[in-house]
């Protein structure tokens, strides 16, 4: 009894097929999926997909682009699950549901001056924010663009970063937290980059992903510079088994991360990113 | 925002039944099909099981509860529901403790899914009380919204609810408090309320939706006159007086929210086992892992929900560590939950004041007195302050 997609209970997935392969780093890959059947799934920047590998188990991935009508998803291979993924070659099927979460939501902001700050694999869901943003280029202010990795090799997309450097309309940044001699970028935290670019505070909207204690220093510095915290966006990470909020395990004092979040204005997660243990 | 389930409006009980007239009912929902649970005596507690007959309901037992204290005693009369509620709750039925989510096979390069079914049911619940028919709809809230779960969607609609009014409370009770009971209600199809006076053994039925009206129809009774209503208010009246515990519920989102670093929490922290007994009979907890399985062969592949409690270490796994490492995190994470993130997440408290966390924690912890040490010793305490 394989129900059509709209009949099928709300934790089950439905087959896709990995359609190409890219290697990022030593640990990280990037995989287009297509379905085996029925639609795609449409993914707004932000928003992500339950991806399941035969027999081992399932985990949230953000949407990392889309590519020729393929959904990409970009995974660090840290586990059981994320290292089948990372092993997978064309043509392996993994089962995926979705999409779920709320997304960055820049559509609510045009015009404005768009920040974006990545630390490591968490430039994986920006990057479509910032795709987006470089094909409406009209739509949006400035647009800077902040990465910082442990080091070089960690460092994912490096050619979609080269080309968007490339770009005159926007200022795109990399730093390195510990530098080999040969890297002759910036070297530093990626709070230390915020300096360099030219924005608006006052109607800036900021896209922050990342280690949590790195998004909290990212928005305390916005913050002092006139940013205000409803107008920066962080994507939160928790343990998930369901993404419809049934299971539970994803609670950030009253949110649900995978309905209410991943995305959340700085101001509502505040005061709980301050509490230890929440 | 927080919602009472237990206030409704006071009308005349429909009907008065005898013991044969409740063996009919039993009987009548086991012609329809229903497969009757119900409370039972079973290793020196009252459960929830399947019952044949009025026969396996605890005649004359009621139960001593207080914190980390149950015990059967016997009654002085042959009361059926002279006790408050037991280790099982209804969310035994309604939301499985495990349940197969689907099945996947490989074959030729790709693998099928197979969703399970549904299975179960459909169940009439006797004697369902005002705390555990609040709870019922507190999870509807849970497994009903965008996504309703397809197991919890099905036993929910198909269950037949008989509530029954409670008339002896136990020592962990506080239901008063939170607006759940002692009566029960709305959201039955019938609710009975037991009197004994002398020889007399009768129950008033009240009835709360057609079908619940078309099964007393098919049943011996007899209309209720105003002495059985009046009958009927006074054990409501009285279980509503006979409550063993309390709890302060003004302002408790903000209390709890406003006191997350209170030296309570460390002080809990040193008694609490963190053995998730208290969310295993919590009525309303919902949390759930999921396990994904394969068999010898390798192509075919199981998943699996389980209950899980937010008392255990693996619950917040991230990234190789663990958000909530104490117990102090997690007990606060439990509460605050319960009592206050509840409201905002789903407009309601997620606390019935059925006592059964009191009882079964091993050690005593008890709900109502972490939230009073809380009430009283908070920075600008309204009632420490002057
Ligand atoms: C909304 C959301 C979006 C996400 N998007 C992405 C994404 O786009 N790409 C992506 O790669 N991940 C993403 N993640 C994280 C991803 O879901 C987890 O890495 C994944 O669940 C880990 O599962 P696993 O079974 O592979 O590892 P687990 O079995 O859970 O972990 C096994 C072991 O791996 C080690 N480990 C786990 N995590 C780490 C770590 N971070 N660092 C070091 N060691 C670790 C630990 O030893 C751990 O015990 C996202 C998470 C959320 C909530
Ligand atoms: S928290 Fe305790 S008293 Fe409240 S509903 Fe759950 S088990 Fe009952
Ligand atoms: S409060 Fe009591 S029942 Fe709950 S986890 Fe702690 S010791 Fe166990």
């Amino acid at each position: 009894m394989v129900g059509p997609a709209d009949m099928s209970g709300p934790m089950t997935p439905r087959i896709f097929r990995v359609a190409s392969k890219r290697r990022e780093t030593a640990d990280t890959v990037t995989l287009a999926f297509d379905p085996l059947e029925g639609p795609q799934i449409e993914l707004r920047p932000g928003q992500f997909d339950m991806l399941y590998a035969f027999g081992i188990g399932e985990v949230p991935i953000s949407m990392s682009g889309m590519s020729e009508g393929s959904v990409l998803h970009t995974v660090r291979a840290v586990g059981a699950v994320t290292r089948a993924i990372y092993d997978a070659g064309e043509g392996d099927v993994f089962g995926m549901r979705g999409p779920y979460g709320n997304g960055w939501g820049l559509e609510d902001h045009p015009g404005a001056d768009v920040l974006i700050v990545a630390g490591g694999i968490g430039l994986a869901p920006l990057r479509p924010a910032i795709e987006h943003v470089l094909a409406h280029r009209e739509l949006h202010g400035k647009l800077s663009v902040l990465i910082g990795a442990r080091s070089p090799e960690l460092l994912i997309f490096q050619d979609d970063i080269a080309r968007w450097q490339a770009r005159l309309d926007a200022q795109v940044r990399v730093t390195i937290d510990v530098a080999p001699s040969e890297w002759r970028g910036a070297v530093g935290l990626v709070t230390e980059l915020i300096p360099r670019v030219s924005f608006d505070p006052g109607r800036t909207v900021a896209l922050v992903c990342g280690p949590e204690i790195m998004m909290r220093a990212v928005a305390t510095d916005l913050m002092d510079l006139g940013v205000a915290s409803d107008q920066i966006r962080i994507s939160m990470e928790r343990n998930m088994k369901c993404a419809i909020g049934h299971c539970g395990h994803c609670q950030f004092g009253p949110e649900f991360v995978c309905k209410d979040g991943p995305i959340f204005p700085y101001e509502r997660v505040e005061s709980l990113m301050r509490v230890r243990e929440v | 925002m927080h919602r009472s389930f237990g206030r409704k409006e006071k009308k005349l009980p429909e009907a008065v039944i005898d013991l044969e007239g409740l063996q009919a009912l039993l009987d009548s929902l086991t012609i329809r099909g229903y497969t009757v649970l119900g409370p039972t005596v079973r290793d020196g507690a009252i459960v929830y099981d399947e019952i044949a007959g009025v026969n396996d309901l605890p005649a004359g037992w009621t139960d001593e509860q207080d914190a980390a204290t149950y015990r059967l005693t016997r009654r002085d009369d042959s009361a059926l529901f002279g006790y408050a509620v037991g280790p099982h709750s209804w969310k035994k039925y309604l939301f499985p403790p495990q349940t197969l989510l689907w099945k996947a096979r490989r074959s030729s390069g790709a693998f099928e899914v197979e969703e399970a079914a549904p299975q179960g049911g459909p169940y009439a619940f006797l004697g369902v009380r005002g705390c555990e028919l609040a709870a019922i709809h507190i999870q509807d809230r849970v497994f009903l919204g965008e996504h309703p779960d397809p197991t919890y969607a099905d036993r929910r609609s198909n269950a037949f609810i008989i509530a029954v009014n409670c008339s002896t409370p136990a020592g962990t009770c506080f239901c008063v408090s939170m607006g759940t009971g002692p009566r029960a209600g709305p959201g039955f199809d019938l609710s009975l309320t037991e009197i004994l006076e002398g020889d007399r053994h009768a129950f008033t039925v009240d009835v709360g939706s057609e079908r619940g009206e078309e099964l007393l129809s098919a049943l011996p009774h007899m209309p209720a006159t105003t002495e059985d209503e009046r009958s009927a208010e006074a054990v409501i009246e009285r279980a509503a007086g006979a409550m063993g515990r309390s709890m302060d519920t003004d302002g408790i989102k903000e209390l709890l929210y406003g006191n997350r670093e209170h030296p309570r929490w460390d002080d809990v922290a040193q008694r609490c086992l963190s053995c998730t007994n208290c969310t295993l009979v919590c009525p309303t907890c919902f949390c759930s892992t999921v396990e994904d399985t394969t068999d010898l062969t390798g192509d075919n592949a199981e998943r699996w929900r389980s209950w899980d409690s937010c008392f255990t270490l693996d619950f917040s796994e991230l990234g190789g560590n663990n958000v909530r490492t104490t117990t102090r995190g997690r007990y606060r994470q439990w509460m605050t939950h319960k009592l206050a993130s509840w409201i905002d997440q789903f407009d309601t408290s997620g606390c019935v004041g059925c006592g059964r966390c009191i009882t079964w924690c091993p050690v005593g912890i008890d709900i109502t007195e972490e939230v009073a040490a809380i009430r009283e010793t908070q920075e600008g305490s309204r009632h420490g302050d002057t």
